[in-house]
């Protein structure tokens, strides 16, 4: 099993967080899994409707603190 | 102390005439140096890229001699280095040449990647080097109507590109009497129109006043040129007469041989700006890997802080500034209005209406900016 890597996109507004995500899915290889962590509120909704899109695969969703952690699996 | 910068574009540029302004008594006294290593003997504006793009400059008015933007102080070579050795302070030169120092500057910047997707390259035009932004241009003064696409590669450098190249399409079609000919499509990644909020609010609007389409979660996959037709990863695809592609972007392959970092991106403490694991190592705009816009204006902004901190090392023994990811962003609206974004980590922009003025302010900062790289403003 891969390790998880983990995406700090805390506190930044352009390119933010899903871009940071697109970015990182892009290095990663099938069965990898991304864990991306931020303090917007869009992306609770933002992340799982492009993972839905494009076929990966929503692991968790949490919210602890002020900080969003969403865990997708690169799955094609 | 040995002070090495390793890139000659705007970010290396301002800490090293920044620097020697600051050092100048150390470097007179024979106990600060500045090298500078380049892989060119030019530094070329590139925000004029847009409108050689669009004809509303030259591409010979992009550039200066590098060496003359230099305070005299510093020592600049045009060699460029292919051999990072982080452990022992030195680096070696295409040329062969080695240069040990006790605080290195990585500053090369960033690429377009077309040929990461099938097609891209060969099928669609771009304006992020020279010879594409004419190559662009000459596409545009041909085209008689028909279907534009616009697509967008992640990451890429200045986040703003793909709305003003969409303006400025709307505008130059409109100018030629055409745009009545020309259905223009824009295409985003994620699922809005623009990665920051208030710019895709206040761009959104526009776009339906202008008659421009976009289809937003939308990230190429694949150019079939031969029947002109761009897919998505997200399975739509759209039939074009012209595509214009922002493409990937990746930081220089001598990053990646060197393996400072995946895709040519060094990971970067983003206060400090330095590298991970090595404290006298700065890292600065494209370069980094920080979540902050790959602009000009970040490089800037960063680098002053390192100058600010390399400087107040030298004198004090620690840093005194950190950067809270300050960007400050002209946004061109059309050939004749504009607006700006200014954020940093904590602060969203807070986009007012384009005009006029903002506009000729971006028209001057176009000279300005050879002030601006020399430390001056």
């Amino acid at each position: 099993m891969s390790e998880t890597k983990v995406i700090d996109a805390c506190n930044t507004y352009c390119p933010g967080p899903l871009m940071e995500l697109i970015t990182y899915m892009k290095q990663a290889e099938v069965g990898d899994t991304l864990e991306l962590l931020s303090t917007d509120q869009g992306t609770a909704s933002d992340v799982p409707e492009w993972v839905n899109k494009i076929g990966h695969e929503m692991v968790s969703s949490e919210k602890i603190g002020k900080i969003w952690h969403i865990k997708v699996r690169k799955a094609k | 102390m040995r002070i090495l910068i390793v890139g000659g574009g705007t970010g290396g540029t301002i800490i090293a005439n920044n620097l020697a302004r600051r050092l100048a008594t150390e470097i007179r006294k024979h106990k600060a140096s500045i090298t500078m290593l380049s892989a060119s003997d030019r530094h070329m504006y590139q925000p004029g890229l847009l409108y050689v793009a669009f004809g509303q400059m030259m591409p010979d008015e992009l550039y200066r001699d590098q060496a003359s933007l230099l305070e005299t102080t510093i020592d600049f070579h045009v060699d460029p280095v292919e051999e990072f050795n982080l452990d022992d302070n030195r680096v070696k030169t295409k040329n062969g040449t080695v240069y040990n120092y006790d605080v290195l500057v990585i500053a090369t910047g960033s690429r377009i990647m077309p040929r990461k997707i099938p097609g891209l390259e060969e099928g669609s035009e771009t304006f992020y080097t020279e010879e594409s932004a004419v190559s662009m241009f000459k596409s545009l003064r041909n085209f008689e109507g028909g279907k534009v696409a616009i697509v967008v590669g992640v990451p890429h450098k200045c986040p703003i590109a793909p709305v003003e190249i969409t303006f400025a399409l709307h505008d130059y079609f409109k100018e030629r009497g055409i745009r009545d000919k020309v259905e223009i499509k824009y295409h985003y990644p994620i699922n809005r129109i623009h990665s920051i909020e208030n710019v895709a609010i206040w761009a959104k609007p526009q776009f339906d006043e202008m008659g421009i389409e976009y289809e937003t979660l939308f990230n190429v996959e694949e150019v079939d040129v031969e029947n002109k037709i761009v897919k998505s990863m997200e399975g739509s695809e759209y039939n074009y007469d012209l595509l214009i592609s922002i493409p990937e972007h990746h930081g220089e392959e001598v990053i990646e041989k060197n393996k400072l970092g995946v895709d040519g991106w060094i990971p970067t403490d983003r206060h400090q700006l330095t590298m991970e694991g090595h404290d006298n190592v700065y890292v600065v705009g494209d370069t980094t890997n920080l979540p902050v816009s790959k602009t000009g204006s970040a490089a800037h902004f960063e680098a002053e802080i390192i100058a600010e901190n390399i400087a107040s090392i030298i004198k004090i023994g620690i840093p005194v500034s950190e950067y809270d990811g300050k960007v400050y962003c002209f946004i061109e609206a059309g050939r004749d209005k504009a607006t700006y974004a200014n954020f940093n980590y904590l602060n969203p922009p807070d986009l007012k209406p384009a005009n006029k003025s903002m506009h000729w302010f971006k028209m001057s900062y176009n000279q300005m900016y050879w002030t601006s790289v020399r430390g001056l403003l």
